[in-house]
């Protein structure tokens, strides 16, 4: 029963789509704040090879080294997204083409293969890394064993942020600060919020979530370091935080669904009528493309739509 | 401290800034080297010798800046127009595919037929990748910048497909590496794109008609009404739309020729370079992405599209030279990112002067 094909593709896509939760939480809180960060995939590269760096040099008991890793790897990710945020809310750049050479500066041809070479980091398994946390007897429980007690500590640290964050943009002063941040700078500015530093503390805590999206890469699901290992997932992110119409609950489904479909040519492959890896390998990126189609309708947009000022710098004199 | 906008943009500023943002970019990129402990001043050196200045390296610079200013074209046309195309890494892709399956089709036919038909099938196949985030921009508002990318990753697998896990038509079978080692089969001498040397530099037919496309495209943008309409609707959509231009004609449009000229750079590829369908060597090289580094630092204007993808041509082509050697992997992209990030940081210059200032006014990116 839990080696069936259902259940093992759910239990991997809870464990694939973590990286896509982590990273698109962070955009999430970004955009609310107004500010579109293409650089989600050079963000989680860094994330990534700065975690497992961490946890080959920290030499201290497992949890430690692990907890310390994902600690530099949420750095490292809102050092990238710093440069960002400066170039788009205190110098004004294009948010588009700023993203895009974030990226470019720190994806796979960029900081993160540098670092990776000039660290030494290729072609060794991670000295430590995230497993199950619950007992083997409670893993073979039918079918919810391998789903929901089968999972690594990161995933169940996945869910409390999903919790936190969506308390934190329905229930908290700050949180409600920040949706009128997004919506209309100019009267949350008038209200007396300081628009800039809400902008710069989203933007950097969303990057941070993305370090830790890529260390999951690099701790839990590949665990080594390999340049460009994300492959596109911060592309995924990106589009996951718009057909979750900017809401965290949604994010996690849509997650798992792209977590379970970017396992499925893994677990397609032992049976002899699989189709050809590639066609397979497509599918998330296929279906990024449709999910996006359905929810662009037109009432969609209006009844969910993205914050007003998403990509607009806010300038107190030219309002 | 105080930013205000300018009312008049001074000339000399408009050469200074980006000049002062170059300078900021290697500055920063030294601190980096500093940092991991690399000598910067050898390292710039060395990049620079191998882009410019070693023997035949201005050849070599020639060949990696020919598909970047197809890919540097094929953004700036759609990226003036607000409409962000980042999908010419798979057009170039489908492109390559296109291209690569006339030539091999034409074996027979005379040279100059066989590379026309060849432009014409990369262009198209470009285009009509391109078409899919197109249609969906134009009618169903889906946003561009994603589906145009994850078509890159798309494209990746359907070209790794062809060549490595299937018998198509543009794989060598025969022969004794053919199951060893999958690779593309070889293109009929007729299909070889025509160079041309002078002085020892060799100039290859692609770069020559990316030059011509870059031409066409200034034509088309300065002098034409659809070019007029293109930058109306790029600037203010809603302008646009009240004088009554057709938006989603344009959108269509200007992504179908983003699309070609992408294409176009891949059908380049196989007649000029490689000629074979070569899965490795294009989905290695990062043209598209280099691509829309190349768009933006032009501003989008074609002409300067083909110098700027010359220098990071010359960039790119001392990567790989250097590469392995005590040369750090991935500094390549590091310099052209921070070189963008200073360029954009440094347009706040031209557009807006700063009273009472505290700083210096070429504020650098922070880094870290």
């Amino acid at each position: 029963m839990n080696n069936s094909l259902l259940v093992v593709v759910i239990a991997q896509g809870i464990a694939y789509g973590t990286p896509l939760l982590y990273a698109a939480l962070g955009e999430l809180l970004a955009e609310r704040s107004g500010v579109l960060n293409l650089g989600v995939e050079g963000m989680m590269l860094v994330g990534a090879v700065m975690g497992f760096w961490a946890v080959q040099r920290f030499h201290v008991t497992s949890p430690l080294a692990l907890v310390g890793a994902i600690a530099v790897a949420a750095l490292a990710g809102a050092a990238m997204a710093a440069i960002h945020a400066f170039l788009v809310i205190t110098l004004r750049a294009n948010q588009i083409v700023s993203g895009l050479a974030l990226t470019i500066f720190a994806g796979v041809a960029g900081l993160s293969s540098y670092l990776g070479n000039d660290l030494n980091l290729a072609r060794s398994p991670a000295r430590h890394q995230f497993q199950a946390i619950f007992p083997k007897s409670w893993q073979d429980i039918n079918v919810v064993g391998p789903i929901l007690f089968g999972q690594s500590a990161l995933v169940y640290a996945s869910w409390v942020c999903v919790v936190l964050v969506a308390l934190y943009l329905t229930r908290t002063r700050v949180g409600l600060n920040l949706r009128a941040v997004g919506e209309s700078p100019a009267a949350a500015d008038a209200m007396g919020i300081d628009v800039a530093g809400y902008r710069y503390a989203h933007t950097l805590v969303g990057g941070a979530f993305a370090g830790i999206g890529g260390a999951t890469f690099s701790l839990s699901i590949t665990p080594q370091w390999l340049a460009g290992l994300t492959q596109g997932a911060g592309w995924i992110a990106i589009a996951l935080v718009i057909f979750a119409f900017w809401r965290p609950t949604l994010c996690l489904v849509g997650a798992y669904f792209f977590g379970a479909f970017t396992y499925l040519p893994f677990a397609l492959q032992k049976y002899s009528w699989a189709p050809p890896p590639e066609l397979a390998q497509s599918l998330p990126y296929v279906m990024t493309v449709l999910a996006l189609v359905l929810v662009s309708s037109r009432a969609a947009r209006l009844r969910f739509g993205a914050p007003s000022a998403l990509g607009q710098p806010y300038v107190r004199e030219e309002r | 401290m105080r930013i205000e906008r300018r009312l008049a943009q001074p000339r000399w500023l408009m050469l200074v800034v980006p000049l002062l943002s170059l300078v900021v970019a290697f500055v920063v990129a030294t601190v980096i080297l500093l940092a991991t402990h690399h000598p910067p001043l050898h390292s710039f050196r060395r990049l620079f010798d191998a882009a410019f200045l070693a023997n035949s390296a201005l050849t070599e610079t020639v060949v990696s800046a020919t598909p970047l200013a197809f890919t540097g074209l094929a953004a700036a046309v759609a990226f003036r127009m607000n409409l962000f195309n980042i999908g010419a890494e798979g057009q170039l892709y489908a492109g390559a595919i296109t291209g690569a399956t006339m030539g091999l089709l034409l074996g027979g036919a005379p040279s100059p037929v066989t590379i026309a038909v060849m432009i014409l099938a990369g262009s198209a196949g470009g285009a009509l990748l391109a078409a899919i985030p197109g249609v969906l921009r134009a009618f169903f508002s889906t946003n561009e910048i994603i589906t145009s990318l994850m078509l890159n990753y798309v494209m990746a697998l359907v070209i790794d497909y062809l060549i490595f896990d299937s018998h198509s038509y543009l794989r060598e079978t025969k022969g004794f590496n053919a199951s060893v080692f999958p690779q593309g089969k070889q293109l009929p001498d007729a299909a070889t794109w025509s160079s041309w040397t002078i002085h020892g530099l060799v100039l290859p037919l692609g770069f020559l008609v990316a030059i011509g496309v870059a031409v066409g495209l200034w034509f088309l943008y300065s002098r034409t009404r659809f070019g007029f309409e293109v930058q109306v609707i790029g600037d203010s959509a809603r302008a646009g739309r009240y004088a009554g231009m057709r938006t989603r004609r344009k959108i269509l449009a200007v992504m179908l020729l983003s699309g070609a000229v992408a294409g176009l750079g891949g059908a380049s590829q196989d007649g000029d370079f490689r000629h074979q369908l070569d899965p490795r060597g294009l989905t290695q090289a990062n043209y598209g992405y280099t691509g829309i580094v190349v768009a933006a630092l032009a501003r989008y204007n074609p002409f300067a599209v083909v110098v700027v993808a010359f220098l990071l041509g010359g960039l790119q082509n001392a990567g790989y030279t250097l590469q392995g050697a005590d040369f750090p992997n991935g500094l390549v992209g590091v310099l052209q990112g921070l070189i963008l990030f200073c360029v954009l940081g440094g347009e706040l210059f031209v557009r807006y002067r700063i009273r009472f200032e505290r700083r210096p006014s070429t504020a650098a990116p922070a880094t870290q």
